[in-house]
């Protein structure tokens, strides 16, 4: 995984298997650069991710809480029709502030 | 009740590595009927949602074992039983509602809701202080060379 920050948009390319083990990781690394930025945008790109269960729901429901906070845009890109499909079932594409690409 | 052609079983200590360890070996067991890359994933998925269970609120981060008996039965028909001895749940029509979770921020409340659009079916069993079972069928359109 690496992370990306570019004129206040700061970007997740994710990588590999999303599950509850991988996610703790990648739930620090973005909330960390999260603080460290306060960026006006904060994309989770799916794009290099080849497996998510719904430990990937949670992982994007967990910075919507902060991105929301701070009235920053939260950006879901990159992800396949299935995962996207999956995503959905939170209900993330009816949130404010939370934009699918 | 349908005959097994093929099975096997294993059990693994509830840590979080081992979620893709059990996904990775029971799609290896369903890759032996030739499934769809798309059956393939599903049925991962919905694995990887069980066992993620066992572990986060079965035994809630605590050392326990997940046991793990799969088989294949006659029609193509993958079962696959995920089980814990870890402390049970209260309510199982509620806990599979979607959206319902007794766990913190990170967790969206849709394990069971994924489980039951990949799988043909999901049945839970479970008794308070005792453990829970998760059995989830599944039919591989492949063929099986039998
Ligand atoms: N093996 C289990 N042992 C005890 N409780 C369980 C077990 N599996 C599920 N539950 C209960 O059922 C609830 C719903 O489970 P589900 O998998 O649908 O959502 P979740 O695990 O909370 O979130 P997510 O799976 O989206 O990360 C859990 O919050 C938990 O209370
Ligand atoms: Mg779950």
């Amino acid at each position: 995984m690496t992370i990306t920050q570019d004129n206040g948009v700061l970007t997740a390319h994710l990588t590999g298997e999303i599950d509850h083990h991988s996610a703790a990781f990648m739930r620090s690394a973005v909330d960390a650069a999260f603080v460290r930025t306060s960026p006006k945008e904060l994309v989770l790109d799916f794009s290099g991710v080849t497996f998510m269960d719904s430990s990937g729901v949670g992982l994007a429901l967990g910075r919507y809480k902060k991105t929301r906070e701070q009235n920053c845009t939260l950006v879901l890109a990159g992800l396949s029709e299935r995962d996207k499909r999956m995503m959905k079932l939170s209900g993330m594409q009816k949130m404010e502030m939370v934009e699918f690409r | 009740m349908k005959k097994s052609v093929n099975d096997f079983k294993m059990n693994v200590l509830s840590r979080s590595v081992n979620e893709s360890f059990c996904r990775a070996v029971v799609g290896a067991f369903a890759a032996l009927c030739d499934p769809t890359v798309e059956e393939l994933s599903d049925l991962k998925t919905a694995v990887s949602e069980a066992v993620t269970n066992c572990i986060v609120h079965g035994y809630r981060d605590r050392p326990g074992r997940i046991y793990i008996d799969a088989a294949l039965l006659e029609g193509n028909v993958l079962r696959v039983k995920i089980r814990d001895k870890g402390c049970g749940i209260e309510d199982v029509s509620r806990a599979m509602e979607p959206l319902f979770s007794t766990a913190g921020n990170e967790r969206s409340g849709l394990g069971f809701t994924v489980m039951e659009s990949f799988c043909d079916s999901v049945r839970v069993r479970s008794a308070p202080g005792k453990g829970t079972v998760v059995t989830l069928t599944k039919t591989i359109t492949g063929k099986c060379d039998e």
